[in-house]
């Protein structure tokens, strides 16, 4: 009995339970939280449209009129259309979240969630007209 | 990554979202939908170069696409380590993910540089 004692080392990862790569199929909240993930796709594909754009506009009008009709192609709509659900589902949950991920403070007293909120809304309906007005001016 | 550089990427992300959130509907609403499906007048490429020649405006279209890259590739950095489980690639993820969005960042400030 003297010889060698059994010592298991303690080691962690070995009773870690494997976890599916569809958990966040579980529950509404991890759902929500995979989407809003998944929308800076949507984010990083408009910004490429928008290289694409600017690359077009410095070749000139031919390269330009093509990128235009390439937007028009009904596969660039369908992934506008999606790109566009996903931007704004971004901008609402953002929003939404803004108050609780910064919190701003007058005279000591801390400004209700209600109020940065609001003017998150303001400010993206402001925005909004804004570049609306200058782009349809013609 | 570098421990010191995470408060400066998070700064980038949240920088990024709020430029998004606020920019991204109203853009990719009439430049994606409106103005390809003739819901809108689109505006001629006379009239978009014009605006494109204010410096106020090309600094404004470089942050429009920039800090949203950033905002990206943060968030699908994290994407692909929790919702794929790929945490052992962290270094490689990282480096494929800011390493895009700066790519993007330098292509349209060179592009917005040298338009005439």
């Amino acid at each position: 009995m003297s010889a060698g004692v059994g010592y298991t080392p303690y080691h962690p990862r070995w009773y870690r339970r494997r976890v599916s790569v569809w958990w966040w199929m579980e529950s509404r909240s991890y759902t929500g939280f995979v989407l809003r993930e998944i929308s800076s796709v949507a984010v990083a594909f408009f910004a490429v449209v928008l290289i694409a754009l600017l690359r077009a506009l410095a070749r000139g009008p031919e390269s330009y009129a093509r990128f235009a009709a390439a937007l028009a192609s009904p596969l660039m709509l369908a992934a506008s259309l999606v790109a566009f659900l996903f931007v704004l589902f971004h901008a609402v949950t953002w929003f939404h979240l803004a108050p609780t991920a910064m919190v701003v403070r007058v005279r000591g007293k801390r400004v209700p969630d209600s109020v940065i909120l609001g003017s998150n809304y303001l400010a993206w309906i402001v925005l909004t007209a804004a570049v609306a007005f200058i782009l349809l001016r013609g | 990554m570098a421990r010191p550089l995470t408060p400066f990427l998070w700064t980038l992300f949240s920088a990024g979202g709020t430029v998004a959130a606020l920019l991204y509907p109203v853009h990719l609403f009439l430049t994606g939908l409106a103005f390809p499906a003739g819901w809108l007048p689109a505006p001629g490429y006379s009239a978009l170069h014009g605006l494109v020649m204010h410096s106020l405006v090309r600094l404004y279209l470089f942050v429009l696409v920039s800090l949203p890259l950033f905002h990206w590739a943060h968030r699908f950095r994290y994407t692909l380590y929790d919702g794929l489980q790929l945490k052992h690639l962290t270094a490689l993820i990282a480096a494929l993910c800011y390493g895009t969005a700066f790519i993007g960042s330098v292509t349209a400030g060179y592009t917005l540089l040298t338009l005439r």
